[in-house]
């Protein structure tokens, strides 16, 4: 499946950056919808925002970082919304989330499901929509590779 | 937690998963009402899987709130003014025989 060209934004939901591939992860995915022409809009808590901050000082690749409360504020309260969604999931807060966004934005959801139960946790997602799964926690490789089977970069 | 950390709260259970938090509060509490996820209640957004369930017993409401680092918990907070608010909205009653 390819990227929505009329995509215009997407936001990407960060779990806590306990398991080390999530990092990596988001910036690839962020630069290859940078490169799709798409902003990139990062939420998540104050350590996992930070760590993408200094990764990615000059801001190459991701737009803003949010705060994870204050982007489901926005979205609850004002209306905001993002075309596209990746929920990065290693436990079952993360499902929780994905639910979230799933409930109160009308845009296309993609968890990015990582960690050693990422099976598990896989099999816990039942709206409908294309997950991104892979069992990967220090090697980002087999999660990249998922994350190439499921969307079809034009860039 | 924001303001919810300011007002008397008691952690009924910790580091659990949303499913657990849902089935405890079928299982203990005799008026629950079915809220969408996003749902504010005091300063913070129930975070969760649908259908997401919150006990209300008297003046009490008990949640559930996730964090991400840290799973979901269910809390039990003292408010009339909340109590009052969620019995007043068209939310989905159950009521425990």
């Amino acid at each position: 499946m390819g990227i929505d060209k009329n995509a215009d934004s997407a936001l990407l939901v960060l779990g806590c950056p306990q398991v080390p591939v999530q990092t990596t992860v988001v910036l690839y995915i962020a630069s290859r919808l940078k490169k799709a022409g798409i902003k990139t809009v990062i939420a998540g808590t104050p350590s996992a925002g930070m760590l993408i901050k200094y990764a990615d000082y000059d801001g190459y690749y991701v737009d803003e970082v949010k705060d994870l409360d204050a982007i489901i504020d926005l979205i609850t309260e004002k209306d905001v919304s993002y075309p596209l969604c990746f929920v990065f999931i290693h436990n079952d807060a993360g499902i929780s989330y994905a639910a979230t966004m799933n409930s109160v934005m009308k845009s296309v959801i993609y968890p990015v499901i990582f960690g050693k139960n990422a099976e598990e946790l896989s099999g816990q997602i039942d709206f409908e929509c294309e997950k991104i799964s892979a069992v990967a926690v220090h090697n980002p490789k087999p999660l990249i590779n998922a994350v190439n089977r499921v969307i079809k970069w034009d860039a | 937690m924001g303001c919810l950390e300011k007002l008397p709260y008691e952690v009924i259970l910790r580091n659990s998963s949303f499913s657990e938090c849902r089935d405890y509060v079928k299982e203990n509490f005799r008026e629950i009402y079915t809220v969408p996820p996003g749902y504010k209640i005091f300063d913070v957004h129930i975070i969760g899987v649908p259908p997401v369930t919150i006990g209300v017993e008297g003046d009490t409401i008990v949640f559930p709130y996730t964090k991400p680092c840290h799973g979901t918990f269910l809390v039990k907070v003292k408010s009339a003014d909340e109590a009052l608010k969620i019995r007043q909205n068209s939310y989905k009653k159950s009521q425990k025989k």
